[in-house]
């Protein structure tokens, strides 16, 4: 094994290759570390909190605007529920009025028709009275005609009658 | 293809490791390389076998070796080679008592293979490797001529080792490999002289961290200025792989704290994953940066030091007397616990030292399978057809390895995000 590796110079510990490689892996750990690797995973971790604050952010303004538009769906909702109350409601009023003012209408119209019937009722009773007061006066005057002339039979009688009735117009 | 082909066969005056050299690059590409080299040195080589020079020594030749192939490809060295081109690295070679030198490694006047034709301060340039030659007469800029250095097998104190000697002037030198920290177990050991250079993997370490910092400084200002913003260019590039390592290694292991550690984890993952990928492109000489034991080493040894800095008293109490279990069994579970607290970093250093290296000279062999099947170039029809099979291995290794840069880089920084994680772990019994 050890004649083997007579002239296998890479196995042999070099004093000045590791004088260097202690300089240059030193050196490159402590510049690049300080001004590279460490700033490096600063910018890494801040980006990644970033975008973890902006998923988050986005997560909830989504919920936000869930909340939103249940809210807005209860307002609609309870618009329409208004609406169709306020429809009933005048519904309710117009039938109302109209039953109303058919009632008034027909209490009205059943006025008139009384007042009418009181009215021909009266003019009726009036016609009747005028009747009978000219049928008085026809008959009283048709008496007079008739005591006044001395009527020879009785068919004279009734010839004579039926001639005065005849002369009372009545309309 | 035929060039190189015909050209191994040349190559047999070299000292064996040079061979197929080119295909460092893991694709077997710039064969005119070994054209050139077919053209300066072949009429010299043939018939020749086992040339010895003025001094007596002779380097070992043979068959074409694979292995030793790999082995110098994934070493380090002191020139960038690439393809047919030769890079000078700046030199710093520190001997202990006399001094820090800096110089080019292109004052060795080395070709494509790192062998230099010059000596200068006693140093010399072998196999891609600055040597010092500690009783060199001068410190001067001298020709030594080329293919002076050769390598032997010594056996010393009952080991073998491989030594190298100059030839000057006809006279022997003993050249010194630089120190290394193995106390002579992988056949280094402290030497004449330390070797600080800016060598290839250091080079490429520098390239990688430079190309990472500013792709993560320009990010860094991309997330300032675009605060908030979808990731746009390479910012969204980069962001899933860094987001994974946050989310499935940095939070899941380390629980709240992991903030405080995540410079480190990505540090890790990223310079390791950058090294790895580098070793791989085409063309770039595949340096086998993150599979060097000394690279590994440090990291591990960041990955140590924090966790054990960073442990509380839970950590040390479930160390030394594990709460829970009797007394008999801590005293078998404390060693064990003990050992494991320098076993989890040195298994880290391993895994991904063993696997970049692995990967590197699997890639090497496929490539290699050419030269063997073509035994070194005598067999035209080997050599010509492996040349599909051995490139759909490789495409396919490349592939494999892809995965591995990925994997290793991801291995290391969850195994010790997972040590720290246990270590500052709060318990509530």
């Amino acid at each position: 094994m050890l004649i083997f590796l007579l002239d296998f110079n890479p196995i042999k510990p070099d004093l000045g290759l590791i004088l260097w490689t202690t300089i240059f892996f030193l050196g490159f750990w402590w510049l690049i570390g300080r001004s590279a690797f460490s700033p490096i995973a600063r910018a890494l971790k801040s980006r990644e909190d970033d975008i973890q604050g902006a998923l988050d952010e986005a997560k909830k303004a989504k919920e936000e605007m869930a909340n939103m538009k249940a809210e807005n769906e209860r307002i609609l909702a309870d618009a329409r529920e208004e609406r169709s109350k306020i429809l009933k409601e005048a519904k309710d009023m117009k039938n109302h009025i109209v039953t109303e003012a058919k009632d008034q209408a027909k209490a009205e119209a059943n006025k008139i028709v009384s007042t009418a019937k009181v009215e021909i009722d009266n003019q009726k009773r009036a016609a009747i009275t005028e009747v009978k007061n000219s049928a008085g006066i026809m008959a009283l005057e048709i008496a007079e005609k008739v005591i006044k002339k001395e009527l020879k039979g009785k068919a004279e009688h009734e010839d004579y009658v039926n001639k005065l009735v005849d002369g009372f117009n009545l309309n | 293809m035929c060039f190189s082909l015909t050209a191994q066969h040349n190559h047999d005056d070299h000292d064996g490791h040079d061979h197929g050299h080119a295909h460092d690059q893991h694709e077997g590409h710039d064969h005119g390389d070994h054209a050139h080299d077919a053209d300066s040195h072949g009429a010299a080589a043939h018939g020749d076998e086992h040339p010895t020079n003025a001094c007596g020594m002779s380097a070992h030749h043979g068959e074409f070796d694979p292995g030793e192939l790999a082995f110098h490809h994934v070493s380090d060295q002191n020139v960038y080679n690439i393809g047919p081109w030769s890079f000078p690295l700046p030199c710093i070679m520190w001997v202990p008592g006399e001094g820090i030198d800096f110089f080019s490694s292109g004052k060795f006047n080395g070709d494509s293979h790192g062998n230099g034709t010059k000596a200068y301060k006693k140093y010399v340039l072998h196999e891609g490797l600055v040597q010092r030659v500690p009783d060199f007469p001068t410190d001067e800029l001298v020709d030594i001529g080329a293919h002076s250095v050769v390598a032997v097998k010594e056996t010393i104190d009952g080991t073998e080792k491989s030594v190298s000697y100059l030839c000057y002037n006809g006279t022997k030198y003993k050249a010194d490999d630089r120190s290394t920290l193995d106390a002579g177990y992988f056949g280094g050991g402290l030497t004449s002289f330390h070797d600080l250079s800016i060598t290839k993997n250091v080079l490429s370490m520098g390239i990688v961290v430079f190309l990472l910092g500013w792709l993560f400084l320009s990010i860094a200002k991309a997330y300032k200025r675009r605060q908030g913003m979808a990731p746009k260019g390479v910012q969204g590039l980069i962001e899933p792989i860094f987001v994974f390592i946050q989310d499935e290694v940095a939070k899941p292991f380390l629980g709240a704290k992991w903030q405080k550690f995540l410079p480190l984890l990505m540090a890790l993952f990223f310079f390791i994953l950058g090294l790895n990928l580098w070793g791989q492109v085409p063309f770039l000489g595949g340096s086998n940066v993150t599979g060097s034991l000394s690279v590994t080493f440090v990291l591990a040894i960041v990955a140590f030091l924090v966790t054990n800095f960073n442990g509380n008293k839970d950590y040390w109490k479930h160390i030394f007397w594990m709460p829970g279990v009797p007394a008999w069994v801590k005293t078998i579970l404390t060693p064990v616990e003990v050992l494991g607290v320098f076993i989890k970093p040195l298994t880290l250093m391993l895994r991904l030292f063993a696997n970049i290296t692995a990967g590197h000279m699997v890639m090497v062999i496929f490539v290699s399978l050419i030269f063997v099947f073509g035994k070194n170039g005598t067999s035209t029809l080997g050599g010509y057809g492996t040349v599909i099979p051995s490139a759909l291995l490789s495409v396919f290794m490349m592939a494999i390895e892809l995965l591995v840069a990925f994997i290793q880089a991801f291995v290391f920084t969850i195994l010790t995000a997972s040590y720290i994680g246990a270590a500052t772990e709060e318990h509530h019994h």
